[in-house]
């Protein structure tokens, strides 16, 4: 059975459901988690050895898991949230789950780029610590914040194309299947044509809105 | 009015103990332009930072208009903290928003009604001298420009105390001119009290009343400007005076006068006040049998009393210029021999 058009169109929406559903909930985790990262270390506005020395262990290990082991080793956690082990929704929570760890640390980098000298002022003004977050961290970061959602955006494309190992479907697992064990080239050329293509538009466009609000 | 009472500040890292601030007794009144000088390192900032409480004292107090801040609650100190503006020296604007939004900034945060933040963001923007910047960004601003953005935004919630961390050594000597005559104006028209820490002893001269100077964590010196520039006690002071005023003779004048071999005397006269507009030179020359020739010489004005030194060769026989060096001490001027050449 050769490939089919419909097969490529299919697989492009499983790979886009994919990956924006993950980006969504992701960025639902790794923003917080970002921020709590910042807020809580030493000398910062929120310092907490205690809820800090929780979470860096935590996104530590979540982060130091390949994802295809990720993949496997949650399938009863990913039951109990969706209801089924396979196909492409249910490739969405170990994405999740991935992608949330790798997006708080970027999330930290993109706050730690903030000048100290932000904060002082901040405090100087007598604004509150949720105020020093909303109203001075996160606009200043945003440009930087931008850029990391847009690295996360590429990192999740690539996790996607693992999603095959539970039937999630997606562009990589049409290359796997058609092209690599059915020894279609064409299959393989013409994926990696539209990930490639994917890639760099989605890098542009981070590059776009990251230039767009630095006003550059 | 700002009180130091033996206010102290020790950091402490794992393997060593820094004492900051040792002792600090320091009272700067309502209406003061008060500049603390000091090298890096000498705990000017700390100091700064614990009058709004960005550092804590480890021990001691700081009362800001009779008020222990550290007594507050966080709340109670977000409210007295409206009362103690301040400027930094690398401005610390927000990059992402206008210069509107940033002077509008610290009223936003409390929660100041649209329409009056509205009104006193461009009041103060008239005030600097911005009006027409409101919709730039910090980004466009030259630093001058810059500073007088943090001012405005220092001033929005109408504070009684302004506090200047070395808020004119990111720029170049014109512009801080402009800057310090712009905190003179905050001092006089607003009725704010400053206090300003800087490492040159330029800044102090343009627009402070009383100065401190610190070393090492400590206050060593401390009085009026016009105290400090005339008696410098330290010899860190000293060499803070020195560095805007002159009273050497330059080098090259001093080899000048090596190669002469007339009996000679050299004198530096300091004038304080009245006596600067004395003819004490020429009643010398007309009095005495004595040639007077002036090597180098500066006036200065600090808080609007005249001051400053020449340094002249007093030249003829020596009991003549001994004459004419005690008319001269007579008349209520410093005097001191700096070199006697020949004879």
């Amino acid at each position: 059975m050769e490939v089919s058009l419909d097969l490529i169109l299919q697989a492009c929406w499983e790979t886009l459901y994919m990956v924006s559903i993950s980006l969504v909930f992701g960025s639902l985790i790794g923003l917080p988690l970002g921020i709590l990262l910042v807020v809580t270390r030493k000398g910062h506005i929120l310092e907490n050895a205690f809820v800090f020395s929780i979470l860096n262990p935590i996104v530590n290990i979540l982060r130091s898991i390949p994802f295809i082991i990720l993949l496997v080793a949650i399938i009863p956690f990913t039951r109990f949230i969706v209801g089924t082990a396979i196909g492409t929704t249910a490739a969405i929570v170990p994405l999740v789950l991935h992608i949330g760890p790798y997006m708080s640390r970027l999330i930290e980098n993109s706050l730690l780029e903030v000048d100290k000298g932000i904060i002082e002022s901040a405090q100087a003004m007598g604004a509150t610590p949720l105020q020093i977050i909303f109203c001075f961290l996160l606009p200043e970061a945003l440009p930087s914040i931008v850029l990391s959602i847009t690295t996360a955006t590429i990192g999740l494309i690539g996790a996607t194309a693992m999603a095959g190992a539970i039937g999630g479907g997606g562009l990589g697992d049409l290359a796997i299947t058609y092209g690599y064990q059915r020894f279609s080239t064409i299959t393989i050329v013409v994926t990696v044509v539209i990930l490639v293509l994917l890639v760099q538009g989605i890098q542009s466009l981070g590059n776009l809105i990251e230039r767009k609000i630095r006003r550059m | 009015m700002i009180e130091f009472r033996n206010a102290s500040k020790i950091f402490k890292s794992e393997d060593r103990t820094i004492e900051a601030l040792k002792n600090i007794n320091l009272t700067i009144e309502k209406g003061d332009i008060f500049g603390v000088i000091g090298f890096s390192g000498a705990g000017k900032s700390t100091l700064i930072r614990m009058v709004n409480l960005l550092e804590k004292p480890t021990s001691g107090q700081v009362l800001v208009d009779g008020q222990d801040l550290s007594k507050l609650s966080e709340k109670e100190l977000r409210q007295a903290k409206k009362n103690i503006g301040m400027i930094f020296q690398h401005f610390n604007l927000l990059r992402s928003k206008t210069v509107f939004d940033n002077v509008a900034m610290p009223l936003k945060l409390s929660k100041t009604p649209k329409s009056v933040i509205e009104e006193r963001v461009h009041e103060l923007l008239h005030f600097v001298g911005l009006s027409d910047k409101a919709n730039s960004y910090p980004d466009q601003l030259s630093g001058g420009q810059k500073q007088r953005v943090g001012i405005a935004r220092a001033l929005a919630t109408n504070p009684s105390i302004l506090l200047c961390d070395e808020p004119t050594s990111a720029l170049d000597p014109q512009t801080t001119t402009s800057i310090l005559q712009l905190l003179k104006r905050v001092n006089q028209e607003y009725n704010v009290t400053i206090l300003m820490i800087t490492h040159e002893m330029e800044v102090i001269k343009q627009i402070c009343n009383r100065v401190a100077v610190m070393q090492n964590g400590e206050i060593i010196e401390e009085g009026t400007i016009l105290d400090i520039f005339s008696k410098p006690k330290t010899e860190t002071a000293r060499n803070f005076v020195r560095s805007v005023l002159r009273d050497e003779i330059p080098q090259s004048i001093f080899h000048i006068l090596q190669a002469n071999d007339k009996f000679s005397k050299i004198y530096n006269i300091e004038f304080i006040g009245e006596s600067s507009g004395k003819p004490i030179l020429s009643q010398v020359a007309k009095s005495f049998a004595v040639d007077v020739n002036i090597l180098f010489g500066s006036i200065n004005e600090l808080q609007g009393v005249p001051f400053g030194n020449l340094i002249v060769e007093l030249q003829g026989e020596e009991a003549e210029i001994a004459r004419a060096y005690d008319f001269i001490v007579q008349q209520n001027v410093l005097v001191n021999e700096v070199i006697r050449n020949g004879g």
